[in-house]
């Protein structure tokens, strides 16, 4: 790989311009502006029905915003820019992007009729990037570092919460995305169950991958966020380093969140 | 209450020790008696007998003449219009309602509403009203030509020479087919969870591996079942298809049948014994097809026959030991 992609050159991995998003009448985002730099953890908490996790689907272009623009590694996600209008883009240049931004889901969403090697291995044959069997040295290799080499050929509905969810990083890793996002990635999970998963965000945390997630483990955000955003009413309420969002809010709202959740 | 108080406690007492010699933690449990199934069975298991004695030795059936019958030419000539016409309609009649679900599902409207048009439509005249229009097509329109509507035509083809009896029996019954194929279909497409859909999406796969790799092997699933229903409906209403000039199984036993008018009970059970065995035949390949897309749904796979009579071997086998033990 040359040192010089875009990604790489690029100041931010990510930036969230004015984004609103209405579902009828219902305003869900109201005006969202974020920008992530890369190797950046993002941690973005905030009550249900907030619109952390359709900011999420934003970025990923799962769902269009009505106003504002979105940008990945300097390339604008879901649409162009033509003289002064944003024009939408095929589905076929939307998939593609996609294939740029990792996405792990708060129910896993792995394949059932298809191994967990196959799960991994799936996006890259799919996508024309890998051969089918360099794709699945490849998925060895990603469900070994998530702690699930001797699984290989069991099907998802085998394994437990926690394994499935593992499996799910490891998939959205076989893309080798510039960044992921994590969708609530624990709130599916049984207790005892969510300490393995963390263990391997944490890890992608720590190698320098830039990460947005989407979480009520407050002890969690602590430990890895590079920043902490708190997101009320499809707002920004505030946002800032662990130790100011978290031990000393600005806010009365993030204030009165915080005492619920602590 | 006359009970001495210490009534209440003789109760959990423990049997006296003389009723057996082993301690109660020990014996085995002895299974609830039912005399009213048994009872219930045995009625049933006359009837079924009587039954049976009454097809063997009712001399109406003539079994003689069945055994003649059943492996005839001509029959066996019908059977095999039968077959070709329930395969390719069947091929056909999938692949028309794959196309129409996708219709129905797709965000055009028009494509929505004429997917919609179709379905409704052939739901709602008889098959044998559509194949008997089909059999008259060429007097309606001498020639087919595919072309601009009101402009030139690009194909020709001679309606007398493409409507053979064959063709129209499969066009007929393929164009029935594939509006209720179509339903089944856009149930089994459904059924799959939006999350498939959205993960999908997420890794950026192509829409056509989409759907051929992701949605759709896990809507097989639901589809099977309903779809082989409708294939056993097809084998039989492939006897409409004598209607339309066609010597099928039914058309061969009805034509052996009115130049034999002594044997038509003979012929009849002929086709009914043919019929089942077709059914059977698709329900046996069912099982199996179900099976493979249980891949993963399940997390062990239902047993086949040979291993569920295998593992119930080791069961008996394991229960007698246990109770020899006991």
């Amino acid at each position: 790989m040359t040192a010089a992609t875009p990604a790489e050159q690029a100041p931010v991995a990510l930036e969230v311009h004015n984004v609103h998003k209405w579902y009828g009448a219902h305003r869900v985002l109201d005006g969202i502006d974020l920008t992530v730099r890369p190797g950046e953890v993002t941690v973005v908490i905030g009550p249900s029905g907030s619109g952390k996790s359709t900011l999420l689907r934003v970025i990923n272009h799962l769902e269009k915003p009505e106003i504002g623009h979105v940008s990945v590694g300097g390339e604008l996600i879901g649409v162009r820019r033509s003289g002064k209008r944003l024009k939408e883009l095929s589905e076929r240049a939307i998939l593609a992007q996609r294939g740029r931004i990792g996405f792990v889901f708060q129910n896993f969403n792995l394949f059932p009729h298809l191994t967990v090697l196959d799960n991994v291995a799936a996006a890259p044959v799919a996508t024309g990037r890998l051969t089918r069997s360099a794709a699945q040295e490849l998925a060895r290799d990603l469900l070994a570092r998530v702690g699930l080499g001797d699984r290989t050929g069991a099907y998802p509905r085998q394994l437990s919460g926690g394994q499935q969810q593992r499996v799910a990083i490891a998939r959205a890793l076989a893309l080798r995305p510039g960044i992921i996002l994590f969708d609530e990635p624990t709130s599916a999970l049984d207790p005892e169950l969510v300490g393995e998963v963390l263990a391997v965000i944490r890890d992608l945390a720590t190698s320098g991958t830039t990460l947005v997630i989407v979480t009520h483990e407050i002890g969690f955000a602590r430990e890895v966020a590079d920043r902490i955003v708190f997101v009320d009413g499809g707002r920004i309420v505030e946002q800032g380093p662990p130790a100011d969002v978290l031990d000393h809010p600005r806010h009365e709202r993030t204030r009165d969140f915080l005492s619920k959740v602590l | 209450m006359t009970e001495p108080p210490g009534g209440a406690v003789s109760v959990t007492a423990p049997p006296p020790a003389d009723t057996s010699s082993k301690p109660l933690s020990a014996q085995r449990v002895v299974p609830l008696r039912r005399p009213g199934r048994w009872i219930v069975t045995a009625v049933v298991l006359v009837v079924v007998a009587q039954i049976a004695h009454g097809l063997a030795t009712n001399p109406f059936y003539q079994w003689d003449r069945f055994r003649y019958w059943f492996l005839r030419p001509t029959i066996l000539d019908g059977l095999l219009i039968t077959l070709q016409v329930t395969a390719l309609s069947a091929v056909l009649g999938l692949l028309g309602g794959i196309l129409l679900a996708l219709g129905r599902l797709s965000g055009s409207p028009v494509l929505r509403a004429v997917s919609w048009t179709y379905t409704w439509l052939f739901r709602s005249v008889p098959l044998i009203v559509v194949l008997i229009f089909l059999y008259n097509f060429s007097a309606l329109y001498r020639t087919v030509s595919l072309g601009v509507p009101f402009g030139p035509a690009l194909v020709t083809f001679d309606e007398s020479r493409l409507a053979t009896d064959l063709a129209v029996a499969v066009v007929g019954l393929s164009l029935n087919e594939a509006a209720y194929a179509s339903e089944v279909v856009r149930g089994g497409i459904l059924s799959v969870d939006q999350g498939q859909h959205e993960a999908a999406a997420a890794l950026g796969l192509p829409k056509g591996y989409q759907f051929t790799r992701i949605v759709f092997p896990q809507a097989l699933r639901s589809i099977t079942p309903n779809y082989v229903n409708q294939l056993i409906g097809l084998i039989k209403g492939t006897s409409l298809v004598f209607y339309v000039s066609l010597l099928d199984l039914f058309g061969s036993v009805q034509a052996m049948g009115s130049t034999y008018p002594g044997d038509i009970v003979p012929l009849l059970l002929v086709a009914t014994v043919w019929y089942l065995i077709l059914t059977s035949a698709v329900s046996v390949a069912q099982f199996y097809v179900e099976r493979y897309f249980a891949r993963g749904a399940t997390r062990t796979l239902p047993p086949t026959p040979v291993q569920r009579a295998r593992s119930g071997l080791a069961e008996l086998r394991a229960r007698l030991r246990r109770e020899a033990a006991v």
